[in-house]
């Protein structure tokens, strides 16, 4: 099992994942998110190949209406 | 050429206009689109983990094909956080570089940190951005970002958010009169008139948002804003007349006018 913390929050996970299946299990494939690891920006093309390690601290976003 | 030329690219509009505060993303569209705003801000914010996933996004009402997205820093209090916002959005974006970097420096006025937004734009010229600044009126530190490589200064007319129009028309002057790059006021703008003073001054460019987005009626003021914008720029270039304190000169000829009357007292 893995931990990963997740915008801010601590979400387990049965077993190691990739960056891809985090967003699929967020219900995010397809959709514009970008994503950083640990402070470092994982291209969108690269989520299949980057696995994520327990303890990582993933933020992903949108944009949204701001002036 | 009466074009607001940004980063090598020329836009018909001089008004760039924020999407937030509006109802939805209906009005937020019908907004920018009577605003007739060509580059639009939007915030990289987290996404809402697990709630509504078929939720529609703001990209979706304003798409990158059609308006040139310039994601701001909002809400950035360090160059650190300015500079990952803006790798984000990069990403977010594919690839684009034209950003809003803003550094605020204190939670209750909203005024930039200057510091921090110099560290900011020397780090994101480096890697490559085409940085347009959100920055104080003070003209030295204008010239500084200027000379830093960013593409655009954008002093604040007066505190984000406060509609409280041109506080120091004298300072945004001689930022104008001594930059290289485009000018655009951003922030404090409250109507209209605000914004035609602005675009008088010389600025190139009016950015808003909280001035249209909470007007009583904010596709009508989005379209006032339009023409203040262009009425302003027009006025700019045609050449106010000089202003003569104490001196009243009629605008009709002082000759020719017909007799007097004749005075009828007996």
């Amino acid at each position: 099992m893995i931990i990963l913390t997740v915008n801010g929050e601590h979400r387990r996970f049965e077993a190691p994942l990739t960056a891809a299946q985090l967003v699929a299990s967020l219900q995010l494939t397809g959709k514009r998110v970008a994503l950083e690891r640990n402070g470092e920006i994982v291209p969108r093309g690269e989520f299949d190949r980057q696995s994520l390690s327990d303890g990582d601290r993933i933020e992903i976003v949108v944009a949204v209406g701001g002036g | 050429m009466n074009q607001l030329v940004v980063a090598g690219k020329a836009y018909s509009s001089r008004l760039l206009v924020g999407t937030g505060k509006y109802k939805d993303f209906a009005q937020t569209r019908a907004a920018v689109e009577a605003s007739g705003a060509q580059i639009v801000t939007v915030a990289i914010r987290r996404t809402n983990i697990g709630q509504n996933p078929g939720e529609p996004s703001l990209l979706d009402a304003l798409p990158p094909s059609r308006f040139t997205i310039l994601p701001n820093t909002a809400g950035c209090y360090s160059a650190q956080d300015a500079v990952r916002t803006l790798r984000l959005a990069r990403e977010l974006l594919d690839g684009h570089t034209l950003v809003k970097l803003e550094v605020l420096g204190d939670p209750h006025t909203l005024y930039p940190n200057v510091m921090e937004t110099l560290s900011a734009a020397q780090t994101l010229v480096k890697e490559g951005f085409q940085v347009m600044v959100y920055t104080s009126d003070d003209p030295i530190v204008a010239k500084e970002l200027e000379q830093i490589g960013c593409v655009a200064v954008m002093p604040l007319a007066s505190l984000i958010g406060s509609g409280m129009g041109i506080l120091n028309p004298w300072n945004l002057q001689i930022i104008i009169d001594n930059a290289k790059v485009p000018v655009l006021v951003d922030a404090g703008v409250g109507t209209a008139s605000d914004a035609a003073i602005a675009m008088e001054l010389g600025c190139d460019g009016v950015l808003m948002n909280t001035a249209i987005a909470t007007a009583k009626d904010p596709i009508l003021m989005a379209s006032a804003m339009r023409k203040a914008v262009e009425a302003g720029r027009e006025a700019y270039l045609a050449g106010r007349m000089a202003k003569k304190p104490y001196v009243a000169a009629p605008s009709s000829p002082s000759s020719g006018l017909i007799a007097p009357a004749q005075n009828k007292a007996a």
